[in-house]
């Protein structure tokens, strides 16, 4: 699947996007986060803390326990303050 | 109903957009328009630029879905959403919004509706320069208490009112 990040995510984890296949059994956003945070000290840096941190699946607004079985693009950002 | 949303670089004409949406209608009693500009300072302190980033496909398929929101909640002629991205200075216009309607409590609540909508729900980010250097703009808690206003009631009338 793909993941794209914005904003200060993009910015902490360097890169705006790539292509990430997660094992078996991360099963949810939270689970997918939490498996990133692993992966190297700029990923720690960007989901340090996952509460503030929003999510799209499929450019769709979802919760952290949504399942990310079957989505092709997953979007991690801060807040948003557009308008 | 027509309804126009723009996702682009370029400015805007809020007079043009109007006109648009009007030219030949004699339905329309009440037009509403907001127009967000970018402020020269921030936090207290003066603001040389601001960068808005966005996330174009959701962007506009959020925008689209408030849109369609809008249409459900009140009986509109006419919508058009313009949001700028890309660098912007002190004065430069940000975001527009424009609804058309039968009688002007309709049009009022739906552009403070979207707004509302675009502010906490629309992916985009400001982020901002100053004397001190770039800082990413943090969400205010008082505009997803304007947000969730609408959730609560529908029309968005408050109960105290």
């Amino acid at each position: 699947m793909k993941l794209r990040y914005f904003a200060w995510v993009r910015e902490r984890i360097g890169k705006p996007e790539e292509e990430i296949e997660p094992p078996a059994g991360v099963g949810t956003v939270a689970d997918l986060m939490n498996w990133l945070t692993g992966r190297g000290e700029e990923y720690a840096h960007a989901f340090g803390n996952p509460k503030v941190i929003r999510a799209a699946i499929d450019q769709t607004h979802v919760k952290s326990d949504a399942t990310i079985v079957g989505a092709r693009e997953i979007a991690f950002f801060p807040p948003m303050t557009g308008g | 109903m027509c309804a126009t949303i723009r996702l682009q670089r370029e400015p805007f004409d809020a007079a043009r957009e109007v006109a648009r949406l009007t030219r030949g209608r004699t339905d329309i009693g009440a037009v509403v328009t907001f127009t967000g500009i970018c402020r020269g300072e921030e936090a207290g302190a003066p603001l040389l630029a601001m960068t808005l980033e966005h996330y174009p496909e959701m962007a506009q398929a959020e925008v689209a879905r408030h849109v369609q929101e809008a249409e459900k909640r009140w009986p509109l002629r006419g919508v058009c959403v313009v949001h700028r991205f890309g660098r912007l200075c002190p004065g430069d216009e940000i975001v527009l919004v424009v609804t058309t309607a039968a009688h002007r409590q309709d049009a009022f609540a739906a552009a403070e509706f979207l707004m509302d909508y675009l502010k906490t729900r629309a992916p985009f980010w400001k982020e901002v320069e100053s004397a001190r250097g770039k800082t990413w703009v943090d969400a205010k808690q008082t505009d997803d208490a304007l947000a969730e206003r609408w959730a609560a009631e529908p029309n968005g009338r408050q109960a105290a009112e």
